[in-house]
């Protein structure tokens, strides 16, 4: 013990305690939305029917409820790892309020109806001037912190969130170039991309498919690399590993965004690469899957009765099998029949629900009671009980839409001996009604599980007090 | 060399930028693992470097399924590169373009089920609407192509016509209907008619003459006898002195009580204070002249279908059939 000095649990408390919270919110409006396919009079007002509402839901699961995990789990790490408390506590604290005052202002205008209609990048430019300002003081957080580290080399999870936080402010910045309106010669808060034709739907989905390479895969893996070894008290199954994926994963990753714009104006070639990288892409995202859960080996017992690390591995298990699903849906002629379907939307959810979510829920599990002063949650059957309805409502879920979309894409394109069309477009919307039922029913586990989540959160905190644990020593091995 | 001709690139030289930089990663991300694997390996040992306690690195070797998986998907690439267009301006071996697959399937098509559909085109509409082969294949494409708008029972909703009944804006004899699918229809009703001096009053009391010819009466305050005063000046000039409409140039009749934006009062007062616009869209280029006769022997046929004035001199009879 060398100080009174502690880590800056603070702003790692105020960002746990807020991805429960936008965790329930973001989860609820996918509930109303995949309420709202299947019974439409839901859509009641402008301002809450669906076409306003599913950004809303996507930017706040992801940036809302997964941004609010990352920033408390990689302020969390990367003091600890560095040994040596967060750069600019000041600005740190500015990262928290500034985001979610980004979150805020989404949640205000997308059902006024300001969207700039790019996927993921729905939010228009004055938010966006946020935005930048938010995670330009992140890096400058978290880079200083690693520049002041007391030990010489640089844990695994930091490279991680390092490349993730480089990769979005790059992404953010050529994705979100806009033009604002000035109506009468004032100026608006709309705006119009910098891009036009095939080109911004080149740059939209270079930044759409990163979003999910660097925000909702490398970050998560950062968080993995850390809370993993951690709660199963092993070490990580192989450095070299650790290596090789991480920058053949950061490499690949920045080529895969034309396999979303198959069969559309973008030339053929630039569809080949981004098909192409997408296969390379497979060994790279499994090796993150390979090194999380080998290194559970020699500790297989402790998944009987730790519902944190049960969380954990199988965040790894839908993070394996989304990655191997992706790189078959960007060949061309499986694209062909998957484009378009809910078996896109099936698939994003596998790796929403199943990987990022539980990787999240799992390390937020791990975070609480050692930020609240706290041996442990308030009650474990409850993490339990939490994990089986998430598992649950996560296969209901994504079963649901492969089966619809493989029968959409089936039903699409299905012709009588005459050449007519044998469906109309209707028959497949009528058909996919039972599945759409099915995944209300598994997004409503879902969000069952977080409202456990939170019970536990708030009688974990109500029985504790924040503490901010002191600044321990490098070891000696150092 | 097969060219792509199907490419952005403006000149050679970007053409080339893009064949070095993909085949460099792409062999590169072999040659990176190949460097990686060949590193020192100490199993169950970890590297000695100790964070946070406890957060410790075994230094295991790859596993040896995971290598050949990435070398595999290496190897195929560089073989998809060499087979299919992915390298610049080059085409691939095997002259595959994603317009080149279009062409083909449609040609396939063509060969296909042109002649089916050719069969119907020498018979005149009436005659293939009688026949019931043709009848199911129309209804298929009319509810592909057109139940979007009309709906799958074909009868329509606000502002989209009822073509089950006999009432047709732009005419229903066979040749009409033809035309109209084949071009499209454009539709405009100006505000106030032709008479833009119209105040709120003179419109509800145009309205209350034009239900009158429907037998409706008018709930609005609107006057009969002012409206029918005020119809030569301001609605004639379209819809006829005595509002039967022209369907040569799509003016809708008044008196038949078909209103195709609703039958309450305040619809057709919106109607005459803000005007109209509608369109038909024109599937002449897009479907063929073969499907689209077939579309218009099954609109024909579905029960409002009007004859030619004078006999087609060649038709068969259709109680003949």
């Amino acid at each position: 013990m060398q100080s009174q000095a502690t880590y800056n649990y603070k702003v790692v408390r105020q960002f746990a305690v807020m991805t429960v919270i936008w965790g329930i919110v973001g989860m609820l409006v996918g509930v109303i939305i995949a309420s709202q396919l299947v019974w439409p009079q839901l859509n009641i007002i402008e301002y809450l029917g669906y076409g306003r509402l599913r950004p809303l839901h996507t930017n706040a699961v992801i940036f809302a409820f997964g941004g609010c995990a990352l920033f408390a789990t990689s302020y969390y790490s990367v003091q600890r790892t560095c040994h040596t408390p967060l750069f600019l506590p000041g600005l740190a604290a500015f990262t928290f309020w500034g985001w979610q005052l980004v979150i805020l202002l989404a949640a205000l205008s997308f059902p006024l109806g300001f969207t700039t209609g790019k996927e993921y990048a729905e939010l228009e430019w004055p938010i966006d001037i946020l935005i930048t300002v938010v995670w330009v003081s992140y890096a400058i957080v978290f880079f200083g912190t690693l520049a002041i580290r007391k030990v010489s080399h640089i844990y695994v999870s930091n490279w991680f969130f390092a490349s993730f936080i480089i990769a979005i402010a790059v992404l953010h910045l050529v994705n979100s170039a806009e033009i604002p309106v000035f109506a009468a010669g004032i100026l608006t808060p709309k705006s119009y991309s910098a891009y036009a034709g095939v080109q911004d739907a080149m740059v939209q989905w270079w930044y759409g498919h990163n979003a999910v390479g660097f925000f909702l895969t490398a970050a998560f893996l950062g968080m993995m690399y850390y809370f993993v070894p951690k709660q199963a008290g092993r070490p990580i199954y192989s450095y070299r590993l650790s290596v090789v994926h991480f920058w053949a994963l950061i490499f690949t990753y920045m080529w895969a965004g034309p396999h979303h714009l198959h069969y559309t104006a973008l030339p053929d070639w630039a569809q080949s690469v981004g098909m192409v990288f997408s296969l390379i892409l497979l060994a790279p995202s499994w090796g993150g899957m390979i090194n999380g859960i080998m290194t559970l080996s020699g500790a297989w017992h402790k998944l009987r009765d730790d519902p944190i690390l049960k969380f954990m591995i199988t965040s790894l298990s839908f993070y394996g099998m989304s990655t191997f699903e992706g790189p078959m849906m960007s060949v061309k002629s499986v694209n062909a029949l998957s484009h378009y379907t809910d078996w896109t939307v099936g698939h994003v959810h596998s790796g929403a629900l199943g990987w990022v979510g539980m990787i999240s829920i799992g390390s937020i599990y791990y975070l609480l009671p050692r930020l609240f002063g706290k041996g442990e949650m308030y009650s474990t059957r409850l993490i339990n009980v939490h994990f089986w309805i998430a598992t649950l409502g996560t296969v209901l879920y994504i079963a649901a839409l492969w089966i619809s979309g493989v029968m959409q894409g089936l039903m699409w394109r299905a012709t009588n001996p005459d050449g007519t069309l044998t469906y109309t477009f209707v028959e497949a919307v009528k058909a996919s009604y039972p599945f759409w039922t099915i995944r209300v029913v598994g997004g409503v586990l879902y969000l069952v599980g977080m409202l456990l989540m939170a019970y536990n959160m708030f009688k974990t905190i109500a029985g504790g007090k924040a503490v901010d644990a002191p600044v321990l020593a490098p070891a000696a091995a150092h | 060399m097969n060219l792509n001709i199907t490419n952005d690139f403006i000149n050679g030289f970007w053409s080339m930028y893009v064949i070095v930089i993909t085949l460099v990663s792409v062999v590169g991300c072999g040659v990176f693992l190949f460097m990686q694997e060949r590193a020192n390996f100490t199993a169950g040992q970890t590297t000695g470097h100790i964070w946070d306690e406890t957060l410790a690195e075994y230094n295991n070797p790859l596993p040896n399924w995971w290598r050949w998986l990435f070398y595999i998907t290496v190897v195929f690439g560089l073989v998809y590169f060499v087979l299919f267009p992915g390298l610049g301006s080059f085409g691939g071996k095997l002259g595959w373009t994603m317009r080149g697959q279009y062409d083909q399937e449609m040609d396939a098509a063509k060969a296909k089920y042109d002649p089916l559909f050719n069969e119907f085109l020498k018979k005149d509409i009436m005659t293939v609407a009688a026949d019931p082969k043709a009848k199911e294949i129309g209804q298929r494409l009319f509810l592909t192509y057109c139940a979007q708008c009309h709906g799958s029972d074909a009868k329509g909703g606000k502002g989209f016509p009822n073509l089950t009944d006999n009432d047709w804006l732009w005419g229903g004899t066979p040749e009409r209907i033809q035309e109209t699918i084949m071009k499209g229809r454009d539709a405009v009703m100006t505000p106030k008619g032709v008479k833009p001096d119209m105040d709120g009053q003179q419109i509800k009391d145009v309205v209350a003459y034009v239900r009158s010819l429907s037998g409706l009466d008018s709930k609005s305050g609107g006057s009969v006898e002012h409206g029918k005063e005020l119809f030569p000046q301001a609605c004639a000039a379209c819809h006829g002195p005595e509002a039967k409409g022209n369907p040569e140039a799509g003016y809708p009749n008044l008196t038949d009580k078909v209103w195709l934006y609703g039958s309450q009062e305040a619809d057709q007062i919106e109607t005459v204070t803000k005007g109209r616009v509608n369109r038909m869209p024109a599937w002449g280029d897009f479907l063929g002249e073969a499907k689209v006769h077939l579309l218009a022997a099954y609109v024909w046929g579905l029960g409002g279908g009007v004859k030619p004035a004078e006999p087609a001199p060649v038709a068969a009879p259709v109680a003949a059939q």
